[in-house]
């Protein structure tokens, strides 16, 4: 595998919320808002990457028997880092993230990788690892809290938990094309609320698990077809020269 | 006095707060462990027996070390071993003392250390119910009435929806849903429901 197949695999082909369903709990409870859902996705990467190369350094001295609770504490103190370092420069996003901050030592995909991919490979590599896992750890997130926000407010805000300006801004918003016709048109007002509460959640990454499930079903069909096609004109050219071959002996039997 | 304190605890935490619908914690064994009502079962009585023991540590270990010598910041640390090693620990126990009891809770005791509920109810424990001012007994009584009743919802919502499941996978759902979207449409759907209980209190 090269590195950038190794960077790249966490993305689509091996995603972790939505092909191996890993790390669902913050998938279905920080994903209220877009930028909950960046914010939770940037501390992980920052864990992942960090705890794999800790785990890839030291793997040598680990005894086989007692990994799994060593892993732990080398994840565990990378997650009192985040957490001290969100508290500080960051005290809207640790409000908002809560009780999921402390769970980042339990998400099952950071401790998967330190197991599967960084007690098993070299330094650099577990880093990339690390890296294109976190972030297509933080693409599934994203991608959730964008359809959430936005079924839930009609737009998607930007600035409200991260600190990074003065004031929020709008980045994309129904308003700004209702707004030519009608300007005293709130979207948020009608806005479908349940999206921001538990249930939505649920409903949410439903619907996006069934549209990916979905498209691979397309894909396995067309697979399945254009196998069954190959086969189909295997078996006639076989046949073809078998048909050719009764024809000679039967000629060479006439002569 | 002490039984209201424990009815509303077990009531809010099995209920209203329900672990798997509102808060978000056991999703993995939730969706992984609900295949079989059996199944089931033994996992939410394994959660519940854990969940009684750690939490009822953990705030000890809080409120009697980490902050009298002034360093509750290293309390994530603290739990996640706390807690591995006494599901090591009750693993052990149950397999010398009750052989019946390993053969039905036994391979669902490793799974319990990734499990987030048991960390996150220990957490909110010290986030929600920890006070400078609060009494070390009354505290840790509220503590663990809070993990008996979050043990109970876990158990109550992993048995109803793994009966649930039990009919899904006979019933004709379209291919695109099959397997998790569905069940995640259903559980969306539960927690309409349970949504509904918010107010009781």
């Amino acid at each position: 595998m090269t590195k950038k197949e190794n960077f790249l695999k966490g993305f689509f082909k091996e995603n972790p919320i939505f092909v191996f369903l890993l790390g669902m709990c913050p998938a279905l409870a920080v994903t209220t808002t877009f930028e909950t859902s960046l914010g939770m996705g940037l501390l992980v990467v920052f864990v992942l990457t960090s705890s794999n190369i800790v785990v890839s350094l030291v793997k040598k001295w680990i005894p086989h028997d007692v990994r799994t609770p060593s892993y732990i504490v080398i994840i565990a103190t990378f997650v009192t880092v985040v957490k001290m370092l969100t508290e500080a420069y960051a005290i809207d996003l640790y409000d908002a993230l809560g009780v999921f901050l402390p769970l980042i030592v339990v998400n099952c995909l950071i401790l998967g990788r330190a197991e599967a991919f960084a007690s098993k490979n070299k330094v650099i590599d577990s880093a990339i690892d690390g890296l294109g896992m976190g972030l297509g750890f933080t693409l599934g997130l994203v991608f959730i809290g964008i359809l959430r926000e936005f079924l839930a407010t009609g737009g998607i805000m930007f600035g409200v938990y991260l600190p990074i300006g003065e004031a929020p801004i709008t980045l994309v918003s129904l308003d700004m094309i209702i707004n030519l016709f009608n300007a005293n048109f709130h979207i948020s007002d009608y806005g479908i609320k349940v999206f921001t509460l538990a249930p939505g959640a649920f409903i949410a990454l439903g619907i996006i698990l069934a549209v990916f499930q979905f498209k691979k079903s397309r894909v396995d069909r067309k697979l399945a077809i254009a196998k069954m096609e190959m086969i189909a004109e295997k078996k006639r050219i076989a046949l073809e020269k078998k048909k050719l071959a009764a024809l000679k002996l039967a000629k060479a039997g006439g002569k | 006095m002490s039984f209201t304190i424990f009815a509303t605890a077990i009531i809010s935490a099995m209920l209203i707060n329900n672990v798997i619908l509102s808060q978000f914690l056991g999703i993995c064994p939730f969706l992984g462990v609900s295949k079989k009502s059996s199944a089931a079962i033994g996992m939410s009585a394994a959660v519940l027996f854990v969940m009684v023991i750690s939490s009822a540590v953990t705030y000890t270990l809080y409120d009697l070390v980490l902050y009298q010598y002034g360093i509750p910041y290293i309390s994530t640390i603290a739990f996640i071993l706390v807690i591995a090693s006494l599901v090591q620990f009750v693993e052990m126990f149950i397999k010398k003392t009750s052989k019946s009891l390993y053969k039905s809770l036994g391979i669902y005791l490793p799974l319990i250390t990734t499990n987030c509920a048991i960390l996150g109810v220990s957490e909110g424990n010290i986030t929600n119910i920890w006070t400078e001012t609060m009494p070390y007994w009354e505290g840790l009584f509220i503590a663990v009435s809070t993990a008996v009743g979050t043990g109970l919802g876990f158990g109550l919502i992993i048995f109803a929806f793994s009966s649930i499941r039990e009919k899904l996978d006979a019933s004709n759902v379209p291919a695109a849903w099959k397997g998790v979207p569905i069940s995640l449409v259903v559980a969306g759907i539960m927690s309409l429901a349970f949504l509904g209980l918010a107010g009781i209190i």
